[in-house]
């Protein structure tokens, strides 16, 4: 299992029966394979569904008309409802989505997240993700813990233009679990192998340490 | 008995003019007006205002009408999907107004449904704000405060995103009735139903045209008074 197989594994876990979740494109589209059969989550789309199930598999019947947050076909579960996007995100600013999951260029230890763009690079536009963020009753960040060059992406504060303030709940990385409350940014679960030190070595940010710090894999 | 609105697409595009706004609903090239921009493309109009979620894939779509360097101003919530917009965009060729996608919504909401403008948190503390005015609600006396960016908060926060409104607007529909009563199907939808209240113009294109009484009342997503004129949409290749 890579890293982003191992994020994608952990981040399935927080899903609970009946939660209205909304995975962004690319890494956070990987949680689907890691939902534990038992429980029953509906996956939506910011463009006006609710009930999607992911990229038709060879042989099943492709609609172009059902596609997701990538434009890309998907299909459908029996009790799946189409709307508007309009109305879509009338319920995710209106708080009635319980998960929302993207991926980071940046966040701050103030849960600050910044994802659209870069200046001085071409901007391809936040989508729907400053609403995602905003409406979401919880967001969580999936992000490799450090960038090609080795730079921790979790740091003490973004210069980066925000996609939300202070809106982050949850990071995700392949070697721990930082949950952002009212006291600070805590580290609440580490990878196997992983270690406080370590952490602390590669994240330049104020850091919570409580006295008991939970396994990924448990 | 109901007049027919059915026209050709070379009659539809006589209201069709070189500078005009039109709002092109479409989700990448779920729910795009293809038959509609072959008309633009075929009568050779130009320096388009555009307002749209983003600009399908390259060739397709709204995407015709990057290549062909129909637009002037693209105003949208993104254009991941289609690297040439992004290449004119860089160069300076199209002019661009990136909008939050549920603001986009909202915005063109307003512009069709007589409302002033909307509040909405998304975007406070971004660049969304820049050059827009900032409301902060003051519990203590009951109501909102103009605010500027750098003050202390000392609540909630939202921005004031005004109505946008356009001269045409072009629908996809799977059905319509020849007076232009519309149902959308599944993710198709997407922006055709907020759009088509916020033309002075509305054009639908529909897969199928059918006689006015056949659709349920109970289903249909857009009514025909909403809608000018109705054109057989062409088979599209996927």
């Amino acid at each position: 299992m890579d890293a982003k197989q191992f994020i994608a594994q952990r981040t399935a876990k927080f899903f609970k029966d009946n939660d209205l979740v909304n995975l962004g494109i690319g890494m956070p589209t990987m949680c689907m394979a890691y939902i534990d059969p038992s429980i029953d989550v509906w996956f939506q789309s910011e463009n006006g569904i609710i009930g999607m199930t992911g990229a038709p598999k060879e042989g099943e019947p492709v609609d172009y008309d059902v596609v997701d947050a990538g434009g890309s076909p998907t299909g459908m579960r029996p009790g799946t409802s189409c709307f508007s996007s309009f109305t879509s995100f009338g319920y995710i600013r209106g708080g009635h989505v319980d998960y929302t999951v993207l991926g980071a260029y940046e966040v701050d230890q103030e849960g600050n997240l910044a994802n659209w763009m870069i200046p001085g690079k071409a901007a391809a536009g936040m989508g729907g993700a400053m609403d995602l963020v905003t409406g979401a009753k919880c967001t969580i960040v999936m992000t490799v813990h450090c960038d090609k060059t080795g730079k921790s992406k979790i740091v003490r504060k973004t210069k980066l233009p925000l996609t939300g303030v202070g809106v982050v709940d949850y990071v995700v990385t392949e070697k721990c679990v930082f949950h952002f409350t009212k006291e600070g940014m805590v580290l609440e679960e580490l990878a196997p192998g992983e270690t406080v030190e370590n952490i602390k070595a590669i994240t330049d940010c104020d850091i919570i340490v409580p006295d008991v710090i939970k396994s990924m894999v448990d | 008995m109901a007049k027919s609105k059915v026209v050709t697409v070379e009659e539809a595009m006589e209201h069709c003019f070189d500078g005009m706004t039109v709002l092109l609903p479409g989700f990448v090239n779920c729910g795009v007006s293809e038959t509609l921009i072959d008309g633009l493309m075929q009568k050779g109009v130009k320096d388009l205002n555009i307002i749209s979620n983003n600009t399908s894939i390259k060739g397709k779509g709204i995407g015709r009408l990057v290549h062909d360097n129909r637009i002037k101003h693209i105003t949208c919530s993104h254009i991941g999907n289609n690297t040439e917009t992004v290449e004119k965009v860089v160069a300076g060729e199209i002019n661009i107004t990136f909008v939050p996608q549920g603001s986009l919504c909202e915005k063109t909401r307003a512009g069709g449904a007589g409302i002033g403008g909307i509040l909405t948190p998304t975007g406070v503390g971004t660049p969304m704000q820049d050059g827009k005015q900032l409301l902060e609600w003051d519990d203590a006396e009951g109501k909102y405060k103009f605010v500027s960016p750098d003050d202390p908060i000392k609540g909630r926060r939202f921005i004031l995103e005004l109505p946008l409104h356009g001269d045409v607007c072009f629908i996809h529909a799977w059905k319509a009735d020849k007076m232009g009563n519309v149902v959308y199907h599944r993710t198709a939808r997407n922006f055709n139903e907020p759009f088509a209240t916020a033309a002075d113009l509305v054009i639908c294109e529909a897969e199928e045209i059918v006689e006015v009484g056949e659709l349920d009342p109970d289903m249909i997503n857009t009514p025909g008074a909403l809608v000018d004129f109705v054109v057989q949409a062409r088979k599209v290749e996927e």
